[in-house]
Protein backbone atom coordinates (compact mmCIF):
# COMPACT_ATOMS: atom_id res chain seq x y z
CA UNK A 1 0.00 0.00 0.00
CA UNK A 2 3.05 2.31 0.72
CA UNK A 3 4.90 1.55 -1.72
CA UNK A 4 2.34 1.98 -4.39
CA UNK A 5 1.72 5.76 -3.10
CA UNK A 6 5.72 6.10 -3.08
CA UNK A 7 5.39 4.50 -6.84
CA UNK A 8 2.79 6.83 -8.27
CA UNK A 9 4.37 9.95 -6.00
CA UNK A 10 7.77 9.36 -8.16
CA UNK A 11 6.05 8.78 -11.51
CA UNK A 12 4.45 12.25 -11.45
CA UNK A 13 7.42 14.06 -10.42
CA UNK A 14 8.96 11.98 -13.17
CA UNK A 15 6.33 12.84 -15.61
CA UNK A 16 6.66 16.37 -14.67
CA UNK A 17 10.17 16.63 -14.54
CA UNK A 18 10.33 15.21 -18.65
CA UNK A 19 7.24 18.12 -19.24
CA UNK A 20 9.72 21.00 -18.16
CA UNK A 21 12.37 19.71 -20.08
CA UNK A 22 10.10 18.97 -23.39
CA UNK A 23 7.01 21.25 -23.30
CA UNK A 24 9.13 24.15 -24.09
CA UNK A 25 11.16 22.59 -27.16
CA UNK A 26 7.44 21.62 -28.58
CA UNK A 27 6.49 25.19 -28.17
CA UNK A 28 9.64 26.62 -29.53
CA UNK A 29 9.60 24.07 -32.24
CA UNK A 30 5.68 24.76 -33.29
CA UNK A 31 6.36 28.67 -32.82
CA UNK A 32 8.63 28.32 -35.84
CA UNK A 33 6.56 26.50 -37.97
CA UNK A 34 3.04 29.13 -37.03
CA UNK A 35 2.46 31.79 -39.15
CA UNK A 36 1.15 33.43 -36.24
CA UNK A 37 2.36 32.34 -32.62
CA UNK A 38 0.25 34.98 -30.59
CA UNK A 39 -2.99 33.82 -32.81
CA UNK A 40 -1.67 29.84 -32.79
CA UNK A 41 -2.18 26.90 -34.60
CA UNK A 42 -4.98 28.23 -35.98
CA UNK A 43 -3.33 31.36 -37.98
CA UNK A 44 -2.01 28.31 -40.18
CA UNK A 45 1.34 26.47 -40.45
CA UNK A 46 4.56 27.82 -42.92
CA UNK A 47 8.02 27.23 -43.79
CA UNK A 48 8.03 31.31 -44.17
CA UNK A 49 10.40 31.74 -40.97
CA UNK A 50 12.70 29.02 -41.39
CA UNK A 51 13.40 30.41 -45.13
CA UNK A 52 13.69 33.94 -43.65
CA UNK A 53 16.72 32.64 -41.26
CA UNK A 54 18.23 30.50 -43.85
CA UNK A 55 18.24 34.06 -45.42
CA UNK A 56 19.72 35.77 -42.93
CA UNK A 57 21.73 33.76 -40.99
CA UNK A 58 22.78 30.51 -43.27
CA UNK A 59 26.46 32.05 -42.71
CA UNK A 60 26.42 31.55 -39.43
CA UNK A 61 25.52 28.07 -39.81
CA UNK A 62 28.29 27.20 -42.62
CA UNK A 63 30.42 28.95 -40.23
CA UNK A 64 29.94 26.82 -37.26
CA UNK A 65 29.75 23.79 -39.77
CA UNK A 66 33.29 24.28 -40.60
CA UNK A 67 35.00 25.47 -37.32
CA UNK A 68 33.33 22.61 -35.92
CA UNK A 69 35.21 20.37 -38.10
CA UNK A 70 38.07 22.45 -38.00
CA UNK A 71 38.16 21.57 -34.64
CA UNK A 72 37.65 17.81 -35.23
CA UNK A 73 40.94 17.86 -37.05
CA UNK A 74 42.66 19.95 -34.66
CA UNK A 75 41.82 17.94 -31.88
CA UNK A 76 42.55 14.93 -33.51
CA UNK A 77 45.65 15.49 -34.67
CA UNK A 78 46.87 16.92 -30.99
CA UNK A 79 44.18 14.84 -29.09
CA UNK A 80 45.17 11.13 -29.95
CA UNK A 81 48.86 11.51 -29.79
CA UNK A 82 48.24 12.80 -26.55
CA UNK A 83 46.28 10.11 -25.06
CA UNK A 84 48.89 7.49 -26.12
CA UNK A 85 51.73 9.32 -24.40
CA UNK A 86 49.60 9.42 -21.36
CA UNK A 87 48.41 6.01 -21.43
CA UNK A 88 52.18 4.61 -22.30
CA UNK A 89 53.70 6.98 -19.25
CA UNK A 90 53.08 6.46 -15.69
CA UNK A 91 55.56 9.24 -14.71
CA UNK A 92 54.31 12.62 -12.32
CA UNK A 93 54.56 14.71 -15.17
CA UNK A 94 52.79 12.53 -17.36
CA UNK A 95 49.83 12.91 -14.89
CA UNK A 96 50.53 16.70 -14.16
CA UNK A 97 50.71 17.12 -17.87
CA UNK A 98 46.89 15.51 -17.54
CA UNK A 99 46.06 17.58 -15.21
CA UNK A 100 46.95 20.70 -17.22
CA UNK A 101 46.04 19.72 -20.30
CA UNK A 102 41.92 19.28 -19.11
CA UNK A 103 42.23 22.56 -16.37
CA UNK A 104 40.31 24.64 -19.64
CA UNK A 105 36.96 22.28 -18.79
CA UNK A 106 37.41 23.58 -15.47
CA UNK A 107 37.90 27.36 -16.10
CA UNK A 108 34.41 29.49 -17.20
CA UNK A 109 34.24 30.16 -20.85
CA UNK A 110 34.43 33.97 -20.44
CA UNK A 111 37.65 33.70 -18.05
CA UNK A 112 39.16 32.04 -20.89
CA UNK A 113 38.32 33.99 -23.46
CA UNK A 114 39.09 37.57 -21.57
CA UNK A 115 42.55 35.89 -21.30
CA UNK A 116 42.81 35.16 -24.94
CA UNK A 117 41.79 38.95 -25.87
CA UNK A 118 44.36 40.05 -23.88
CA UNK A 119 46.81 37.79 -24.86
CA UNK A 120 46.41 37.85 -28.53
CA UNK A 121 44.34 40.40 -28.84
CA UNK A 122 46.94 42.83 -30.78
CA UNK A 123 47.23 40.73 -33.65
CA UNK A 124 44.67 41.98 -35.42
CA UNK A 125 44.44 39.82 -38.95
CA UNK A 126 44.16 36.86 -36.07
CA UNK A 127 41.75 38.72 -33.66
CA UNK A 128 39.22 39.22 -36.64
CA UNK A 129 39.26 35.94 -38.30
CA UNK A 130 37.47 32.79 -37.29
CA UNK A 131 40.63 31.42 -36.22
CA UNK A 132 40.46 33.24 -33.17
CA UNK A 133 37.10 31.40 -32.31
CA UNK A 134 38.50 28.08 -33.45
CA UNK A 135 41.24 28.43 -30.88
CA UNK A 136 38.56 28.86 -27.85
CA UNK A 137 36.97 25.98 -28.82
CA UNK A 138 39.89 23.87 -29.22
CA UNK A 139 40.81 24.67 -25.60
CA UNK A 140 37.64 23.89 -24.56
CA UNK A 141 36.85 20.28 -26.80
CA UNK A 142 40.52 19.07 -26.46
CA UNK A 143 39.90 17.66 -22.98
CA UNK A 144 37.25 15.79 -24.12
CA UNK A 145 39.08 13.60 -26.77
CA UNK A 146 41.79 13.19 -24.75
CA UNK A 147 39.48 11.72 -21.76
CA UNK A 148 37.81 9.65 -24.07
CA UNK A 149 40.67 7.84 -26.36
CA UNK A 150 42.37 7.72 -23.10
CA UNK A 151 39.73 6.01 -21.20
CA UNK A 152 40.03 3.20 -23.98
CA UNK A 153 43.62 2.77 -24.01
CA UNK A 154 44.42 2.51 -20.74
CA UNK A 155 41.36 -0.52 -20.33
CA UNK A 156 43.29 -2.66 -23.24
CA UNK A 157 46.88 -4.35 -22.73
CA UNK A 158 48.46 -1.89 -24.76
CA UNK A 159 51.54 -2.45 -24.13
CA UNK A 160 51.52 -6.58 -24.80
CA UNK A 161 50.06 -5.88 -28.17
CA UNK A 162 52.85 -3.44 -29.16
CA UNK A 163 55.60 -5.47 -28.05
CA UNK A 164 54.19 -7.97 -30.20
CA UNK A 165 53.96 -6.00 -33.08
CA UNK A 166 57.46 -4.76 -32.12
CA UNK A 167 58.78 -8.39 -31.98
CA UNK A 168 57.17 -9.03 -35.68
CA UNK A 169 58.97 -5.53 -37.07
CA UNK A 170 56.61 -3.55 -36.54
CA UNK A 171 58.50 0.37 -36.08
CA UNK A 172 56.72 3.05 -34.00
CA UNK A 173 54.94 4.76 -36.64
CA UNK A 174 53.11 1.30 -37.76
CA UNK A 175 52.65 0.72 -33.78
CA UNK A 176 50.93 3.81 -33.86
CA UNK A 177 48.43 3.44 -36.84
CA UNK A 178 48.17 -0.46 -37.21
CA UNK A 179 47.67 -1.17 -33.14
CA UNK A 180 47.28 2.34 -31.15
CA UNK A 181 44.18 3.74 -33.37
CA UNK A 182 42.34 0.99 -34.22
CA UNK A 183 42.03 -0.17 -30.61
CA UNK A 184 41.39 3.10 -29.22
CA UNK A 185 38.33 3.77 -32.24
CA UNK A 186 35.36 3.74 -29.98
CA UNK A 187 36.89 6.15 -27.71
CA UNK A 188 38.24 7.96 -30.84
CA UNK A 189 34.73 8.02 -32.17
CA UNK A 190 33.11 9.25 -28.87
CA UNK A 191 35.35 12.16 -28.78
CA UNK A 192 34.62 13.04 -31.98
CA UNK A 193 31.10 13.33 -31.85
CA UNK A 194 31.68 15.11 -28.30
CA UNK A 195 33.81 17.45 -29.82
CA UNK A 196 31.71 18.19 -33.04
CA UNK A 197 28.56 18.74 -30.63
CA UNK A 198 30.10 20.88 -28.05
CA UNK A 199 31.96 22.97 -30.93
CA UNK A 200 28.19 23.25 -32.47
CA UNK A 201 26.80 24.23 -29.38
CA UNK A 202 29.55 26.64 -27.70
CA UNK A 203 28.26 30.11 -27.07
CA UNK A 204 30.58 31.35 -24.15
CA UNK A 205 33.72 31.61 -25.28
CA UNK A 206 32.22 32.50 -29.35
CA UNK A 207 30.01 35.21 -28.05
CA UNK A 208 32.80 36.70 -26.75
CA UNK A 209 36.17 36.02 -29.24
CA UNK A 210 33.28 36.78 -32.24
CA UNK A 211 33.45 39.93 -34.74
CA UNK A 212 30.30 41.23 -37.06
CA UNK A 213 31.81 38.86 -39.62
CA UNK A 214 32.60 35.76 -37.74
CA UNK A 215 29.32 35.06 -36.13
CA UNK A 216 28.68 31.41 -35.14
CA UNK A 217 25.06 29.80 -34.98
CA UNK A 218 24.97 30.15 -31.31
CA UNK A 219 26.01 34.11 -31.24
CA UNK A 220 23.49 34.36 -34.06
CA UNK A 221 20.70 32.91 -32.03
CA UNK A 222 21.74 35.23 -29.28
CA UNK A 223 21.33 37.71 -31.75
CA UNK A 224 17.92 36.94 -33.24
CA UNK A 225 16.80 36.51 -29.73
CA UNK A 226 17.58 40.13 -28.60
CA UNK A 227 16.17 41.17 -31.85
CA UNK A 228 14.01 38.85 -34.35
CA UNK A 229 10.50 38.31 -33.89
CA UNK A 230 9.40 34.85 -31.48
CA UNK A 231 8.69 33.31 -34.82
CA UNK A 232 12.08 33.70 -36.35
CA UNK A 233 13.74 33.41 -33.08
CA UNK A 234 11.90 29.91 -33.16
CA UNK A 235 12.58 28.71 -36.58
CA UNK A 236 16.43 29.76 -35.68
CA UNK A 237 16.58 27.49 -32.61
CA UNK A 238 14.81 24.71 -34.88
CA UNK A 239 17.49 24.98 -37.35
CA UNK A 240 19.44 24.54 -34.39
CA UNK A 241 18.12 21.54 -32.91
CA UNK A 242 17.62 19.76 -36.10
CA UNK A 243 21.46 19.99 -36.26
CA UNK A 244 22.31 18.51 -32.96
CA UNK A 245 19.74 16.21 -32.38
CA UNK A 246 21.37 13.91 -34.67
CA UNK A 247 24.86 14.02 -32.73
CA UNK A 248 22.92 13.83 -29.45
CA UNK A 249 21.18 10.40 -30.50
CA UNK A 250 24.67 9.15 -31.78
CA UNK A 251 25.99 10.53 -28.12
CA UNK A 252 23.32 8.56 -26.02
CA UNK A 253 23.69 5.40 -28.19
CA UNK A 254 28.07 5.78 -27.34
CA UNK A 255 26.93 6.74 -23.53
CA UNK A 256 25.25 3.21 -23.29
CA UNK A 257 28.52 1.64 -23.78
CA UNK A 258 30.31 3.77 -21.33
CA UNK A 259 33.16 5.89 -23.34
CA UNK A 260 31.09 8.69 -23.78
CA UNK A 261 31.78 11.78 -21.24
CA UNK A 262 29.61 14.56 -20.29
CA UNK A 263 29.98 18.32 -21.06
CA UNK A 264 30.78 21.05 -18.39
CA UNK A 265 29.81 24.02 -19.42
CA UNK A 266 27.10 26.16 -19.90
CA UNK B 1 57.64 -1.72 -23.75
CA UNK B 2 60.44 1.10 -23.71
CA UNK B 3 59.66 4.10 -25.06
CA UNK B 4 62.52 6.89 -25.32
CA UNK B 5 61.48 10.18 -24.16
CA UNK B 6 62.12 11.58 -27.78
CA UNK B 7 58.95 9.94 -28.60
CA UNK B 8 57.24 10.82 -25.57
CA UNK B 9 57.94 13.91 -26.20
CA UNK B 10 56.30 14.27 -29.91
CA UNK B 11 53.56 12.85 -28.97
CA UNK B 12 52.68 15.40 -26.05
CA UNK B 13 54.25 18.21 -28.31
CA UNK B 14 50.85 19.34 -29.86
CA UNK B 15 48.50 19.12 -27.36
CA UNK B 16 51.58 20.48 -24.95
CA UNK B 17 52.04 23.48 -27.31
CA UNK B 18 48.38 24.34 -27.80
CA UNK B 19 47.80 24.21 -23.84
CA UNK B 20 50.44 26.32 -23.06
CA UNK B 21 50.11 29.31 -26.19
CA UNK B 22 47.21 29.44 -25.88
CA UNK B 23 45.91 28.77 -22.12
CA UNK B 24 48.62 28.66 -20.25
CA UNK B 25 50.32 32.21 -20.76
CA UNK B 26 46.89 33.94 -21.37
CA UNK B 27 45.50 32.71 -17.60
CA UNK B 28 48.44 34.50 -16.71
CA UNK B 29 48.04 37.52 -18.53
CA UNK B 30 45.21 37.85 -17.12
CA UNK B 31 46.02 37.06 -13.42
CA UNK B 32 48.39 40.05 -13.95
CA UNK B 33 46.14 41.96 -15.74
CA UNK B 34 43.93 41.61 -12.50
CA UNK B 35 46.29 43.58 -10.73
CA UNK B 36 47.04 46.14 -13.35
CA UNK B 37 44.41 48.30 -12.28
CA UNK B 38 44.58 51.53 -10.32
CA UNK B 39 44.17 49.88 -7.06
CA UNK B 40 46.89 46.99 -8.18
CA UNK B 41 46.41 43.66 -5.94
CA UNK B 42 43.80 44.96 -3.71
CA UNK B 43 41.15 44.30 -6.86
CA UNK B 44 41.34 40.58 -5.95
CA UNK B 45 39.58 41.88 -2.50
CA UNK B 46 37.29 43.91 -4.99
CA UNK B 47 34.80 41.43 -5.05
CA UNK B 48 34.59 41.19 -1.23
CA UNK B 49 34.74 45.20 -0.67
CA UNK B 50 32.87 46.47 -3.44
CA UNK B 51 29.10 46.52 -2.70
CA UNK B 52 28.11 45.31 -5.91
CA UNK B 53 30.60 42.63 -6.38
CA UNK B 54 30.02 41.33 -3.29
CA UNK B 55 26.16 41.07 -4.09
CA UNK B 56 26.92 39.60 -7.16
CA UNK B 57 29.00 37.03 -5.28
CA UNK B 58 26.35 36.04 -2.91
CA UNK B 59 23.37 35.88 -5.52
CA UNK B 60 25.57 33.72 -7.34
CA UNK B 61 26.84 30.99 -4.83
CA UNK B 62 23.22 31.40 -3.44
CA UNK B 63 21.57 30.39 -6.78
CA UNK B 64 23.96 27.92 -7.51
CA UNK B 65 23.84 26.06 -4.10
CA UNK B 66 19.73 26.17 -4.56
CA UNK B 67 19.79 24.63 -8.09
CA UNK B 68 21.98 22.38 -6.98
CA UNK B 69 19.94 21.50 -4.21
CA UNK B 70 16.83 21.27 -6.25
CA UNK B 71 18.33 19.24 -8.99
CA UNK B 72 19.71 16.88 -6.62
CA UNK B 73 16.51 16.24 -5.00
CA UNK B 74 14.94 15.65 -8.13
CA UNK B 75 17.23 13.71 -9.84
CA UNK B 76 17.76 11.31 -7.23
CA UNK B 77 13.86 10.41 -7.07
CA UNK B 78 13.32 10.38 -10.95
CA UNK B 79 16.68 8.40 -11.45
CA UNK B 80 16.29 5.89 -8.61
CA UNK B 81 12.56 5.58 -9.88
CA UNK B 82 13.25 5.12 -13.52
CA UNK B 83 16.23 2.63 -12.26
CA UNK B 84 13.89 0.56 -10.54
CA UNK B 85 10.35 0.34 -12.48
CA UNK B 86 10.73 -0.56 -16.17
CA UNK B 87 7.36 -0.08 -17.63
CA UNK B 88 6.15 0.19 -21.50
CA UNK B 89 7.45 4.06 -21.92
CA UNK B 90 9.92 4.19 -19.38
CA UNK B 91 13.05 3.97 -21.93
CA UNK B 92 11.57 6.70 -23.66
CA UNK B 93 11.67 8.69 -20.75
CA UNK B 94 15.10 7.99 -19.94
CA UNK B 95 15.67 9.52 -23.34
CA UNK B 96 13.59 12.87 -23.23
CA UNK B 97 14.99 13.31 -19.91
CA UNK B 98 18.89 13.22 -20.89
CA UNK B 99 18.61 14.86 -24.73
CA UNK B 100 19.00 18.74 -23.51
CA UNK B 101 22.44 17.45 -22.03
CA UNK B 102 24.20 19.21 -24.56
CA UNK B 103 21.72 22.14 -25.16
CA UNK B 104 23.60 25.85 -24.80
CA UNK B 105 22.68 27.83 -22.50
CA UNK B 106 21.50 30.63 -24.64
CA UNK B 107 19.13 28.24 -26.20
CA UNK B 108 17.74 27.27 -22.15
CA UNK B 109 17.41 31.02 -21.83
CA UNK B 110 15.45 30.98 -24.92
CA UNK B 111 13.30 27.63 -23.64
CA UNK B 112 12.43 29.19 -20.48
CA UNK B 113 11.34 32.46 -22.24
CA UNK B 114 8.93 29.85 -23.99
CA UNK B 115 7.77 28.58 -20.99
CA UNK B 116 7.23 32.12 -18.72
CA UNK B 117 8.35 34.92 -20.63
CA UNK B 118 5.77 37.36 -22.03
CA UNK B 119 4.18 35.04 -24.78
CA UNK B 120 5.12 31.74 -22.57
CA UNK B 121 3.06 28.83 -21.70
CA UNK B 122 2.22 30.06 -17.82
CA UNK B 123 1.53 33.12 -19.10
CA UNK B 124 -1.18 32.38 -21.55
CA UNK B 125 -2.24 29.69 -18.92
CA UNK B 126 -2.56 32.09 -15.81
CA UNK B 127 -4.38 34.86 -18.06
CA UNK B 128 -6.70 32.56 -19.27
CA UNK B 129 -7.62 31.10 -15.36
CA UNK B 130 -7.22 34.30 -13.44
CA UNK B 131 -6.97 37.04 -16.24
CA UNK B 132 -3.80 38.67 -14.97
CA UNK B 133 -0.45 37.13 -16.75
CA UNK B 134 2.48 35.44 -14.92
CA UNK B 135 5.78 36.41 -15.90
CA UNK B 136 8.82 35.81 -14.23
CA UNK B 137 11.25 34.33 -17.35
CA UNK B 138 13.49 37.69 -17.06
CA UNK B 139 13.64 37.39 -13.17
CA UNK B 140 16.03 35.65 -10.55
CA UNK B 141 13.37 32.74 -10.74
CA UNK B 142 13.13 32.57 -14.06
CA UNK B 143 17.33 32.16 -13.72
CA UNK B 144 17.08 29.02 -11.45
CA UNK B 145 14.89 27.65 -14.06
CA UNK B 146 17.33 27.70 -16.69
CA UNK B 147 19.85 26.94 -14.56
CA UNK B 148 17.56 23.82 -13.22
CA UNK B 149 17.20 23.01 -16.65
CA UNK B 150 20.81 22.22 -17.55
CA UNK B 151 21.30 20.33 -14.42
CA UNK B 152 18.38 17.78 -14.23
CA UNK B 153 19.58 15.91 -16.99
CA UNK B 154 23.51 15.51 -16.27
CA UNK B 155 22.34 15.01 -12.39
CA UNK B 156 20.32 12.28 -13.39
CA UNK B 157 22.70 10.25 -15.84
CA UNK B 158 25.29 10.15 -12.44
CA UNK B 159 22.24 8.56 -10.15
CA UNK B 160 20.95 6.29 -12.43
CA UNK B 161 24.65 5.30 -13.12
CA UNK B 162 25.31 4.97 -9.60
CA UNK B 163 21.96 3.76 -8.66
CA UNK B 164 21.93 0.24 -10.97
CA UNK B 165 25.28 -0.79 -9.05
CA UNK B 166 22.88 -0.77 -6.15
CA UNK B 167 22.49 -3.36 -3.93
CA UNK B 168 18.71 -3.87 -3.85
CA UNK B 169 18.67 -7.16 -1.22
CA UNK B 170 20.26 -4.27 1.26
CA UNK B 171 17.09 -2.93 1.03
CA UNK B 172 15.24 -6.15 0.98
CA UNK B 173 16.80 -7.29 3.95
CA UNK B 174 16.18 -3.58 6.01
CA UNK B 175 12.70 -4.24 5.22
CA UNK B 176 12.25 -7.89 6.09
CA UNK B 177 13.73 -6.31 9.74
CA UNK B 178 10.43 -4.23 9.64
CA UNK B 179 12.37 -0.71 8.12
CA UNK B 180 9.18 1.53 7.08
CA UNK B 181 9.66 2.73 3.42
CA UNK B 182 10.97 5.91 4.77
CA UNK B 183 13.79 4.28 6.83
CA UNK B 184 14.91 2.48 4.11
CA UNK B 185 15.92 5.38 1.80
CA UNK B 186 17.44 7.63 4.51
CA UNK B 187 19.25 4.32 6.40
CA UNK B 188 20.32 2.32 2.70
CA UNK B 189 19.76 4.44 -0.43
CA UNK B 190 20.96 7.49 0.41
CA UNK B 191 23.78 6.70 1.91
CA UNK B 192 24.61 4.35 -0.83
CA UNK B 193 24.50 7.27 -2.72
CA UNK B 194 26.43 9.88 -1.43
CA UNK B 195 29.71 9.67 -3.19
CA UNK B 196 27.47 10.22 -6.35
CA UNK B 197 25.64 12.62 -4.92
CA UNK B 198 28.42 14.64 -4.04
CA UNK B 199 30.39 14.34 -7.08
CA UNK B 200 27.28 15.83 -9.52
CA UNK B 201 26.10 18.11 -6.77
CA UNK B 202 29.90 19.72 -6.95
CA UNK B 203 29.82 19.31 -10.99
CA UNK B 204 26.29 20.95 -11.15
CA UNK B 205 27.34 23.61 -8.61
CA UNK B 206 30.31 24.65 -10.44
CA UNK B 207 28.66 24.83 -14.14
CA UNK B 208 26.22 27.25 -12.00
CA UNK B 209 28.41 29.54 -11.45
CA UNK B 210 29.92 29.62 -14.46
CA UNK B 211 27.33 29.92 -16.31
CA UNK B 212 26.69 33.28 -18.98
CA UNK B 213 24.53 31.54 -21.84
CA UNK B 214 21.41 31.51 -19.87
CA UNK B 215 21.65 34.55 -17.87
CA UNK B 216 23.00 36.92 -21.21
CA UNK B 217 19.63 35.84 -22.80
CA UNK B 218 17.66 35.96 -20.05
CA UNK B 219 18.03 39.47 -19.02
CA UNK B 220 21.29 41.70 -19.30
CA UNK B 221 20.16 43.24 -15.55
CA UNK B 222 20.12 39.98 -13.36
CA UNK B 223 23.23 40.46 -11.40
CA UNK B 224 25.15 37.00 -11.33
CA UNK B 225 29.16 37.05 -11.11
CA UNK B 226 29.56 35.92 -15.18
CA UNK B 227 27.00 39.50 -15.86
CA UNK B 228 29.25 41.56 -13.61
CA UNK B 229 32.05 40.86 -15.68
CA UNK B 230 30.51 40.83 -18.96
CA UNK B 231 29.37 44.21 -18.00
CA UNK B 232 32.57 45.55 -16.35
CA UNK B 233 34.48 44.46 -19.89
CA UNK B 234 32.17 45.56 -21.80
CA UNK B 235 30.10 48.73 -20.89
CA UNK B 236 32.99 49.96 -17.70
CA UNK B 237 35.74 48.84 -19.84
CA UNK B 238 37.03 47.73 -17.01
CA UNK B 239 39.63 45.08 -18.01
CA UNK B 240 41.58 44.71 -14.29
CA UNK B 241 38.14 44.73 -12.43
CA UNK B 242 37.05 42.44 -15.06
CA UNK B 243 39.92 39.76 -15.40
CA UNK B 244 40.18 39.82 -11.61
CA UNK B 245 36.82 38.82 -11.23
CA UNK B 246 37.31 35.94 -13.55
CA UNK B 247 40.50 34.84 -12.66
CA UNK B 248 38.17 34.29 -8.69
CA UNK B 249 35.21 32.79 -10.51
CA UNK B 250 37.47 30.23 -12.52
CA UNK B 251 39.30 29.86 -8.32
CA UNK B 252 35.40 28.71 -7.50
CA UNK B 253 34.30 26.50 -10.23
CA UNK B 254 38.20 24.89 -10.10
CA UNK B 255 37.69 23.92 -6.51
CA UNK B 256 34.07 22.74 -6.76
CA UNK B 257 35.45 20.69 -9.89
CA UNK B 258 38.32 19.20 -7.71
CA UNK B 259 36.16 18.16 -5.42
CA UNK B 260 34.06 16.58 -7.65
CA UNK B 261 37.15 14.82 -9.39
CA UNK B 262 38.63 13.32 -5.60
CA UNK B 263 35.43 12.00 -4.73
CA UNK B 264 34.69 10.18 -7.87
CA UNK B 265 38.10 9.31 -8.21
CA UNK B 266 38.17 7.62 -4.65
CA UNK B 267 34.96 6.04 -5.93
CA UNK B 268 36.25 4.02 -8.97
CA UNK B 269 39.24 2.69 -6.50
CA UNK B 270 36.84 1.34 -3.67
CA UNK B 271 34.30 -0.09 -6.66
CA UNK B 272 37.41 -1.79 -8.68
Amino acid sequence: MQRRTYFYAALMLTLVTVGFLVVPVVMSVMAGLTKNFFVGLKSGLTLEWVFRVWELYQDTIWRSMGIALACLAITLIAGVPAAYGLALSKSRWARIFEETLILPVAVPGLAIALALIQTYGGFREFRMSWAFILVGHVLYTLPFMVRSVLAVLSSIPLNEYEEAAASLGANKRRRFFDIVVPNAMPGIMAGSLMVVTLSIGEFNLSWMLHTPLTKTLPVGLADSYASMRLEVASAYTLVFFIMIVPLLIAMQKFGQTGTARKPTQH
Amino acid sequence: MKHTSHFMGLLLLPAGVLVLAFFALPMVKLIVTGASGEEGLAAYWSILTVERHREALIATLLLSALVTLVALIISTIVGVFLVRNRFPGSQILVSLLTFPLAFPGVVIGFLIIMLAGRQGLIGMVSQTLTGSKLVFAYSMTGLFLGYLYFSIPRVILTVMAAAEKLDVSLEEAARSLGASQWRVITDVLLPALKPGLIASGAICFATSVGAFGTAFTLATNIDVLAMTIYTEFTLGANLASAASLSVVLGLITWAALSIARSLSGSNVAAAG
